[in-house]
Order: C-alpha cells, then structure tokens, then sequence
C-alpha cells in the first residue's frame, strides 16, 4: 500500500472516530429523552383513569393554608394562604386542598411533592381517620432522604390540620397499598396525628385500636380501585 | 437459662428471646446491658426469619457499658440511594464515610460492627437485628440526603412514644425503639452538637423523625443524614468525611456516662440521663 493510501485510509479512519464519539452521546440522549416519555405516558395514561377532581366553582371562596417548603429556611415549611372555592364537605375539602397541594407553590423550589403525584382517592372514617392514597409517582419521583420524606409528609399533614379540622389522623397509602416506607426512610405503617394532639405520629396503642377500620378503608380503596 | 423457644405467643411472635427467668437473672447494676427482649418480625418470611443470633448467656451476663456500635451504611445492592451529579450513589459513598468513621470510634475504644462491607442490602429488619442481638450497643444509621444544604448534617430521632409491652413481657419487634427513645434524644443531641461545630449551617440539637430504620431497633438509636448527593462536585463530600467522623465519635464518646439502661430489660428505665 502506498503511502498516500496509507494517509487516505487513516483519515478515513480519524474522521469515523470523531463522528462516532459526536454522535453516540447525542444517540444516548435521545434513547434516555424516549426512556421519559415512556413512563410519562404510562403515568398519563393512568392519571387519564382516574375521575377528575371535583370542581366546585359554586362554593365560596376561602382562605386556606397550604405548607409548601420554605426557600429561605432549609428543611422548614412554610404556610401560604391562597383563595379556593371549597366545599363544606370534609372529604371533597380534603381533596381540593392535597389536590392545590400536588399542584405546587408558585415557585418550584418550593415543592415538597413530585409534580407528576396524584392523590387517587380520599376516604375519613366516623371515627376521624382518613385514608389518602396517593399514585406511585409519589413513591418513586420524591428525592431520596430522610428530610425530603419528612417534609412530604409533613406538608400534607400540616395542610390538613390547617384546613380540614374534621380530620384528626391520617393513613397514607401508595397505589392503594399499605407500604413500609415512602422511599426508603419515612415510616408510613403509622397514622400520623393530625388534629387534636398536634402533628407527632399517632402512638401505637392508637394505632392498635385504628388498625381494624383502617384495613376496613384500605379494603374500600382497593375496591374503588377495581370498578375504575 | 437462655430460652429460645417461646410456647403459647401469639401467632407472629416468633423465637429468639430471652425467657423472663434468663433476664431476672442478669446483673442489677444500672450499667448492665441494653439488650432487651424483643419478638422477630411478624413477617417470618423475610429474610430476618433468620434474624438476630441472640447471645445465649449460659451463666448470668457480666455487666457490661457501652462498648459496641452498630454502624449501618444504608442502602446498597441494588438500591443506590439518593443520586447526583457526577454518578455519586449514596450507596457508595456511605460505604467511605463509614470506614473512617469506624476507625474514628475504633480509636475512641468502641468496638464497631457494620451492617454491611461491601454492595450489599440487607433488609431494614436485618439491619435492626446486627443491634438488637448485640450487648451494650448503639446504632447509628448514615445517610447521604439529595436535598438539604451542602455541607451540612442532621441527626434523627425517633419522636416520643410510649413503650408498649407485650402482655409476655417482651417488646414488640414493631416497636422495639420506644423504650430507647429517650437515650436515643440524649445520643442524637450530643452528635449534633459536634455536628453543628464543625458543620456552619447544621442544626444544634437532633430532629424527631418517624424513621422507619430506627422504630425496630432496640438500642439507642440515631441517623444520620448528611447533604448532599447534589454537591457539585464529588470532592465537596469527600472534604465532609474528617469532620464527620470525628464529630460522631466525640458525640458517642460523650453519650458513654449516659449509658444508663434499665437493670432488667423489658422493664420501665430505671434511670434516664
């Protein structure tokens, strides 16, 4: 081989190295952009299921007190107060109020839950325990920690203590499931306090005496679920 | 003396305790162990069917202080935690922190047990059982968060509740934390004390948190969380490991007089710092 083929063949060679270590990168991005829009669409589709929120434009407007995070103090909520029309009803209440919850604060960084979450259902039994069941994408699209975990939780307590008086403890279920944690770290076996004694979790003894009705309501969710 | 097989306990409540007669005849003195009776977990399946070897004193237990640590590096195998910039995995970089903080309490004379060496994951109840089998132990659980402020570190407590006992005796495994709470305030407020030195930002004193890490340990019982995965750069967590652990030893040392467990586990505490 000549020289000059010598020259033209490792050019060639140099010019298909270049283009692969520009384009590989590009064809990654595009594979992990197509790996999103999967699980967004699935998450679409699932959310598609579900009934829609109940509006009530007829209601008078009120002002509540939503505990989205704190931007200047790390780790702390903070209350804002917003007007919405809600209903006098505890339960449909309770669900206008997660549901501006989930939405968000104006401000982004002051989320304490994924955007993409959706609260599936509400139920509160005679004795004040409600049940809320939130999507999955709670447990999956919240960031990891003890603090991140603590201050989801805390939010949606803290709101309704705030808004729903009627409500005196809170279960949290994931998908209709009863989980051991919401990622990893938070304890969601428990009910949490939410009027009455303040926002500790509820103490074992109670939690004992609350664990009949509450399976009676993690059995009504599951079939809410069922005839959806 | 030791009696590992329980007849007539509820369904759920399965082996590996000390019968009441064992326990009447540990030590009095105040500074006797912490290890307390407790139940496995209801969930026999897990894999913590295997659970706790509980020590079989054949004679009486010889009083014993805090000497042992229970160091847990959380997550692993398959699950990496908290992830960041630059590839870190909370995973991995708890398994760093962990060794030095090892070699800082092994220097203040505790003897340390980790959870985990390598990419493992033990199950959270397993987890529980490397301390509820130990005597005169701690736990403390160490975390990298994904949020929080860099460079700053908190401690966790679990919040007050009241010990529920078994109408045997034996604390349930669900709640094995509540008798510890107390101690475990006490331990959590004297680590973030040398948190907050060391760390500008941090807060003064633990938080309560319902960690679910913490509720089967019987032991006092801290976590750790440390911010953040999110750092800009891997070295910014690196520069934290000093600082933490000697900030964890000194808080541990400290908690040593504080060790004061009651004389027969299972019993109220005797004695609260």
């Amino acid at each position: 081989m000549s020289a000059k083929w010598r020259v033209w063949l490792g050019g060639i060679l140099l010019a298909a190295v270049i283009g692969a270590a520009l384009y590989f990168p590009a064809l990654r991005r595009q594979v992990e952009k197509a790996k999103d829009l999967t699980e967004k669409t699935a998450e679409q589709a699932r959310r598609e299921l579900l009934p829609p929120a109940p509006v009530n434009s007829g209601e008078p407007r009120v002002k509540a007190k939503m505990f989205w995070g704190s931007t200047a103090n790390d780790g702390t909520l903070m209350p804002v107060t917003v007007e919405l029309p809600l209903s006098s009803d505890p339960t449909l209440r309770a669900k206008e109020i997660l549901n501006t919850l989930l939405a968000g604060p104006v401000d982004p960084e002051a989320r304490t839950l994924p955007p993409d979450a959706a609260l599936l259902g509400f139920y509160i039994l005679p004795d004040g325990t409600a049940v809320a069941d939130f999507s999955e994408t709670l447990a999956s699209s919240i960031p990891s920690g003890i603090q991140s975990e603590q201050l989801a939780v805390d939010s949606i307590i803290r709101t309704l203590q705030a808004n729903v008086p009627k409500v005196e403890r809170l279960k949290i279920l994931i998908h209709g499931q009863e989980v051991d944690t919401l990622a990893g770290h938070v304890d969601l076996t428990q009910t949490f306090q939410v009027n009455g004694l303040g926002s500790e979790p509820a103490r074992p003894g109670v939690s004992d005496v609350l664990a009949a009705p509450i399976k009676k309501a993690i059995e009504k969710v599951k079939g809410a679920r069922k005839q959806q | 003396m030791c009696s590992l097989a329980l007849m007539g306990l509820p369904l759920g409540f399965v082996a590996l305790l000390y019968s009441t007669q064992a326990i009447s005849q540990t030590p009095t003195n105040p500074q006797t162990s912490a290890q307390a009776p407790v139940t496995a977990p209801a969930t026999s399946g897990q894999t913590t069917g295997a659970a706790p070897a509980a020590p079989t004193p054949a004679h009486p237990a010889p009083s014993v202080g805090l000497n042992i640590v229970v160091l847990d590096p959380a997550h692993g195998g398959i699950d990496l935690g908290a992830r960041g910039t630059e590839g870190i995995h909370e995973s991995d970089v708890v398994l760093q922190f962990a060794a030095q903080v090892r070699r800082a309490l092994e220097g203040q004379g505790f003897q340390v047990i980790q959870t985990r060496d390598g990419n493992e994951n033990p199950s959270l109840d397993d987890r529980s059982a490397r301390a509820n089998a130990q005597r005169g132990a701690i736990f403390i659980t160490l975390h990298i968060a994904s949020t929080g402020l860099a460079g700053t570190v908190r401690t966790y407590v679990l919040p007050e509740t009241p010990a529920v006992r078994d109408p045997s005796g034996l604390i349930p495994w669900d709640q094995a934390q509540a008798p510890f709470v107390a101690l475990s305030r006490k331990l959590g407020d004297l680590v973030q004390a040398e948190f907050a030195k060391r760390f500008k930002g941090s807060p003064d004193t633990a938080q309560a948190a319902p960690v679910r890490q913490l509720r089967t340990t019987a032991a006092p019982a801290i976590a750790v969380e440390i911010s953040s995965v999110s750092v800009e750069e891997r070295e910014d967590l690196d520069r934290m490991i000093p600082g933490v652990a000697e900030a964890m030893a000194h808080g541990v040392a400290a908690f040593r007089p504080s060790y004061v467990v009651p004389a027969m586990p299972g019993t109220p505490l005797a004695a609260q710092p």
